[in-house]
């Protein structure tokens, strides 16, 4: 373990080196600040819009950290030749692959628990209220749902050629299951047999990344998850974060590291 | 005094006078600019992103329970903020059951998916109502001709919120951009009659309301009766309440073809014109 770990420090080290995140997080910050300094109706209580616009900034931000962040990590190291001289030490391929997993999703988490500080001083500013369960539970899930696209990525990134092309495959993959995945079982149930099979097919397959998406619970002040409903789509992500790492390291063994 | 002492001040007055006139054009030259800017990106998307907007507005009324595109085929046109504008205080049984979308879920990834959104109809409650002007406000930026964006939001904002100065201001902006509109003078005259106490302007805005509706609508196929009704109904009872019941009679005599129940409108004629005779 201390294996993975020690080149989960390095991307780690790489991750706050790099100005994405500040870029994004200030981003963010700046967009959220000149919204939530709009007044509609002379009426500065309004609290629920800037909630909405402040996560959607959050998950957009953090999305697009999982995915960049993650994908370039491997075809990196082949394209310096970085690869060969970590591999020449006692270190396996599986090794690799879950260390700059780890190192990917702490960098994800740390991120998130400065967004969520934010977002969390911007609501209760407004609100003058502190869900902190409810809050902690979005964390989490969020979390949870970063993990799995960056074991989507690192998937993506020993099976395509490029990080560009895997990273637009990935969005698009992410998007298309954020916005269709809830809906594909009605979608095919309208559907004539074989396409309506291939998408029941998706629709059992696919990770449902929505079940991480709870933002309309939290602009809307919804009543806590069931914890018990929580902790099985946390085992859920976990799942899927296993099945991608495990396909990667399947792939990745046979990898000819050479071609870059 | 020469020409030399004085030219001075006649440069400053020259100045000054200048100011007022070049003043009021370059703001309105501004205001003209940042309009086009909205236009030259958006076009006329602009539309679509107002309804869009509107539609949130719809989103936030059911605190996040609404159905998504794919839910959206069996459900009303109107949104229910809307409805709720007009019908206020009216039950909510079919609207209940219209809004039960979601069904029994159809596997256990749906039904276990229910957890992380929200599966309940419920209702916003009234203080909460002022997370709605924000949609009401970008829809108006966007589409400034979209009348029911300005008549909703008023009563939102003087109905449930007692904002009746911002109310006004919102249906005065709404008229200065629909300058046409018998609905927003219509809403602006329910302000003064109710809000404001003030039974005259609500008549003489009333009585422009309906000018208006005569104006565009009389040679419609299919006119906009149901703001003809309301128009005649409120200055039927506004008469009334003033005292001048030949005027009362003659809005509900107008008024009795259009009504659903037109027995209860000729009754109530009776009833005034019996008064009258006493």
């Amino acid at each position: 373990m201390t294996t993975p770990l020690a080149i989960a420090g390095v991307v780690i080290r790489e991750f706050y080196r790099r100005k994405d995140f500040y870029v994004l997080f200030v981003m963010t910050a700046v967009l959220t600040v000149v919204l939530g300094s709009a007044s509609f109706f002379n009426d500065r209580s309004i609290a629920r819009y800037l909630k909405e616009v402040c996560l959607l900034l959050i998950w957009i931000s953090a999305l697009v950290i999982a995915v960049t962040t993650s994908a370039r990590q491997i075809p990196a190291e082949r394209e310096n030749r970085t690869i060969f001289p970590l591999l020449a030490k006692p270190v396996s391929r599986w090794d690799v692959l879950f260390g700059k997993f780890l190192g990917c999703w702490a960098a994800a988490g740390f991120a998130l628990v400065i967004f969520y500080t934010f977002f969390c001083a911007i609501s209760s500013m407004r609100e003058h209220s502190f869900p902190f369960l409810n809050y902690f539970q979005a964390l989490w899930l969020h979390w949870i749902f970063a993990g799995v696209v960056i074991s989507m990525a690192l998937l993506g990134s020993v099976v395509f050629a490029a990080p560009s092309s895997n990273s637009t495959i990935c969005f698009v993959v992410i998007i298309g299951i954020l916005l269709l995945g809830r809906h594909l079982n009605r979608i095919a149930l309208t559907e004539p047999p074989p396409i309506g099979f291939i998408l029941s097919l998706l629709y059992y397959i696919l990770p449902h990344l929505e079940f991480f998406d709870v933002r309309d619970l939290i602009i809307h002040d919804s009543p806590l998850i069931a914890w018990w409903a929580w902790a099985v789509a946390s085992l859920y992500g976990f799942f899927y974060i296993g099945a991608f790492l495990g396909l990667g390291w399947i792939r990745f063994r046979r990898l000819s590291l050479q071609a870059s | 005094m020469n020409l030399a002492t004085i030219s001075p001040a006649l440069f400053i007055v020259a100045a000054f006078a200048l100011a007022t006139v070049l003043e009021p054009l370059s703001s309105a030259r501004q205001r003209q600019q940042s309009k086009s800017v909205t236009e030259l990106l958006l076009g006329d998307s602009r539309k679509l992103f107002a309804n869009h907007f509107f539609s949130k507005a719809d989103v936030y009324f059911h605190n996040g329970y609404y159905p998504s595109v794919f839910d959206q085929a069996s459900k009303k046109e109107t949104s229910h903020v809307t409805e709720a504008a007009e019908h206020a205080g009216a039950g909510h049984d079919e609207h209940e059951e219209e809004s039960r979308f979601l069904g029994e879920p159809r596997d256990f990834i749906e039904a276990f998916g229910r957890h992380f959104f929200v599966s309940k109809h419920t209702h916003m409650e009234n203080a909460d109502a002022r997370e709605l002007l924000p949609w009401f406000k970008i829809a108006a930026e966007l589409d400034p001709n979209r009348i029911e964006t300005y008549t909703v939001t008023a009563y939102w904002l003087r109905g449930v919120l007692k904002k009746v100065d911002e109310a006004e201001q919102f249906l005065r902006e709404g008229w200065r951009a629909n300058p046409d509109s018998y609905a927003i003078i219509y809403e602006l005259g329910r302000l003064y009659e109710t809000d404001r106490h003030d039974p005259s302007r609500a008549r003489n805005l009333w009585e422009l309301a309906l000018r208006k509706w005569d104006a565009q609508e009389k040679n419609k196929p299919e006119p906009d009766l149901q703001a003809r009704e309301q128009i005649l109904a409120h200055l039927a009872d506004l008469e009334e309440k003033q005292g001048d019941l030949p005027k009362a009679i003659s809005y509900l005599e107008q008024l009795a073809p259009l009504s659903p129940h037109p027995e209860i409108i000729q009754q109530q004629i009776a009833e005034r014109k019996a008064r009258l005779a006493k």
